[in-house]
């Protein structure tokens, strides 16, 4: 009896750029050099021939993204967390301290805001770094929750209300410039990182974390580092958002910045950080067309990640990338 | 002051065990996530409420419809969404937080939040305990948790079913090769977890109004009484209710509702730190947690 399966095979231009690196003719050089090159060129050319309006949804776009690779880079140490908005709350709510309290101008509270958010997410989920899988999403999953209530209830800095009239960036090119290129310098940082002999370790850990300990390495210290870089990412976008919106309140700890992130890497592809990137610009400024429906768009994004992670859980960006290095066909098999 | 403490505190945990057995029978003792479970307790009570202002029909048929329509929801989400990434743990958890998200927020959209949805109470009235007056429904509550925490353990390990229930959490290996169909049981156990939230809804929610939020509390209230009380252990579970119950109900007297929801959060970080396989837990001690 005669069946069919699908045949995929690397294409030659793959194996001479990937192992060879022989390329001998600018259609080759190009086929190596213009998808590491699309980001940059996308991410520094769209403020200027945005309209204002889009500019902003830009923005937010660039703040999921990034959320969505600390995301990424702590599922490929093996924690998967359901509570990405702590990092952003803790960073968003440390910048408007700063600068309400402390009066510190703008270059100043970001930065700190940022490393110390780190440090104090780092120290925030310490007790919990002993735990794998599903029991740490659970734990990241009540924080946020949690996070919101105390401030609800004790009603410190602004509680319901927040901190408003905070210092807004001097001018808006600046304001787009900062997170575009803290877009860009997280995603090749990310990508880099995990494949340098750190990254190895980092997976290592997610993979089997016995073997890794038998190798002689702290995994405890080694997640608490990666959580930490997580940390910083998310608060960095936390900060930058509160100076964007000059304010700061319960609903940086909103589920809106769990879910999306989670949802922009699934539908753009676990594990490659460009993934997602993909995924934000497709995730959140088809919500912002959808503006008009409103409390619809948690609905959508939820969707959508369960529809990706039942169909097509690879993700966008591997489809593409598996489509541009290989190519596929039919081959008989004999029984 | 104490007498009243002491029997809402009784109340409160009788609550937190019935919200916490219908999740521990899906998640702690089958293994499944079943993270819509929050999501499963809401659409329950709204399925009520709209089979008796909507569609008029009497409150005890609505009760049955209620309860048939949540597991039949609860296995299609198996059968559509859990089967096809069985054993991807996370793409399990995250994908039923989907569902879970998708179905709150849904009806946050909907507009279902007000003071006129609420389920009517069993039977109205109430009765003296010493100087305490405590209303019927809250016994009902008592009595019916009572009677579902033995009937749940007596199911689990007296019953082929509930053994199986246990046997695939154990080692899906071993329980397929002694003949548990093991899609089809934990199918199954998704299905009675669902119906066991809309049970817990119909009993719980006359005491106040049904909103969205109460999805997410009942979510995180079943997860900290099942890591408590340790997976897979029905004893377990009520001890916890009853730990965190009381705890909650201290917290409430002394410094107000708000910081109620937050023992759940403490209760969870201490035994994660102190004994991370929970209180009663046996299974999966070394697997999963190092």
């Amino acid at each position: 009896m005669k069946e069919r399966r699908k045949e995929r095979i690397d294409r030659g231009i793959k194996a001479r750029s990937d192992d060879i690196f022989a390329l001998n003719s600018y259609r080759e050089m190009l086929y190596v050099a213009v998808p590491p090159a699309l980001p940059v060129i996308g991410l520094l050319i769209l403020p200027l021939i945005l309209p204002t309006y889009w500019q902003k949804v830009l923005i937010s776009t660039c703040v999921f993204a990034l959320l969505a690779m600390s995301w990424d880079f702590l599922v490929s140490v093996g924690m998967v967390s359901l509570g990405q908005a702590l990092f952003f709350g803790i960073g968003g709510y440390l910048a408007g301290i700063l600068d309400r309290y402390v009066g510190c101008p703008i270059w100043v509270t970001i930065p700190v805001a940022t490393l110390v958010g780190g440090v104090i997410c780092t120290i925030v989920l310490l007790p919990v770094l002993r735990l794998r899988g599903v029991y740490f999403a659970m734990v990241t999953l009540v924080i946020p929750l949690m996070m919101e209530r105390i401030i609800e209830a004790t009603g410190f800095l602004g509680g319901t209300e927040g901190l408003s009239g905070l210092k807004p960036f001097p001018n808006s090119w600046i304001e787009v410039y900062v997170i575009a290129i803290a877009t860009l310098v997280a995603l090749y940082s990310f990508r880099r990182l995990v494949t340098e002999d750190y990254g190895l370790v980092l997976q290592g850990i997610r993979d089997n974390d016995r073997a890794v300990m038998s190798g002689g390495i702290n995994i405890y210290w080694m997640k608490a580092q990666a959580l930490f870089i997580s940390g910083c990412v998310g608060a960095f976008c936390g900060a930058y958002i509160t100076h964007v919106y000059a304010f700061v309140g319960m609903p940086a700890f909103a589920m809106d910045f769990s879910i999306l992130p989670i949802a922009s890497a699934i539908v753009g592809g676990v594990g490659t950080f460009a993934g997602s990137l993909v995924g934000a610009f497709i995730l959140v400024p088809l919500s912002e067309a959808l503006r008009g429906i409103g409390g619809l768009r948690t609905v959508i994004y939820a969707l959508c990640l369960v529809v990706f992670i039942v169909a097509l859980p690879e993700g966008i960006f591997h489809y593409i990338q598996r489509k541009y290095q290989q190519f596929e066909r039919w081959v008989d098999v004999d029984q | 002051m104490i007498e009243v403490t002491l029997i809402y505190g009784f109340v409160n945990s009788i609550i937190l065990a019935l919200i916490a057995l219908g999740f521990s029978l899906t998640f702690g003792i089958s293994g499944i996530s079943n993270f819509a479970f929050g999501a499963f307790f809401v659409l329950a009570g709204y399925t009520v409420w709209i089979l008796m202002h909507q569609l008029s029909l009497p409150f005890l048929p609505s009760i049955v419809l209620a309860l048939i329509f949540t597991s039949v929801l609860g296995a299609l989400l198996y059968r559509l969404v859990l089967l096809r990434i069985r054993g991807q743990v996370i793409s399990e958890v995250i994908a039923t937080f989907g569902v879970g998200l998708a179905i709150l927020e849904l009806f946050r959209y909907l507009g279902f939040t007000g003071f006129e949805y609420t389920l009517p109470v069993f039977t109205d009235g109430s009765i003296m305990i010493g100087e305490t007056y405590i209303d019927h429904q809250r016994l009902w509550i008592v009595g019916i948790g009572i009677v579902l925490a033995v009937v749940l353990y007596f199911f689990t390990h007296h019953t082929k079913l509930g053994l199986a229930f246990r046997g695939i959490a154990q080692d899906e290996r071993t329980a397929l090769s002694l003949g548990i169909n093991s899609d089809r049981i934990a199918g199954i156990s998704v299905a009675f977890g669902s119906g066991l939230a809309a049970l817990a809804a119909v009993v719980i929610l006359p005491r106040g109004t049904i909103s969205v939020n109460e999805g997410y509390d009942v979510l995180i209230n079943a997860m900290a009484v099942c890591i408590v009380g340790g997976l897979g252990s029905t004893p377990g579970v009520v001890l916890a209710s009853f730990l965190i119950g009381y705890a909650q109900m201290i917290t409430d007297t002394i410094s107000g509702p708000h910081w109620k929801m937050i023992v759940s959060l403490v209760a969870i970080l201490l035994i994660l730190v102190v004994k991370p396989s929970g209180l009663f837990g046996k299974q999966k001690e070394l697997e999963e947690r190092i």
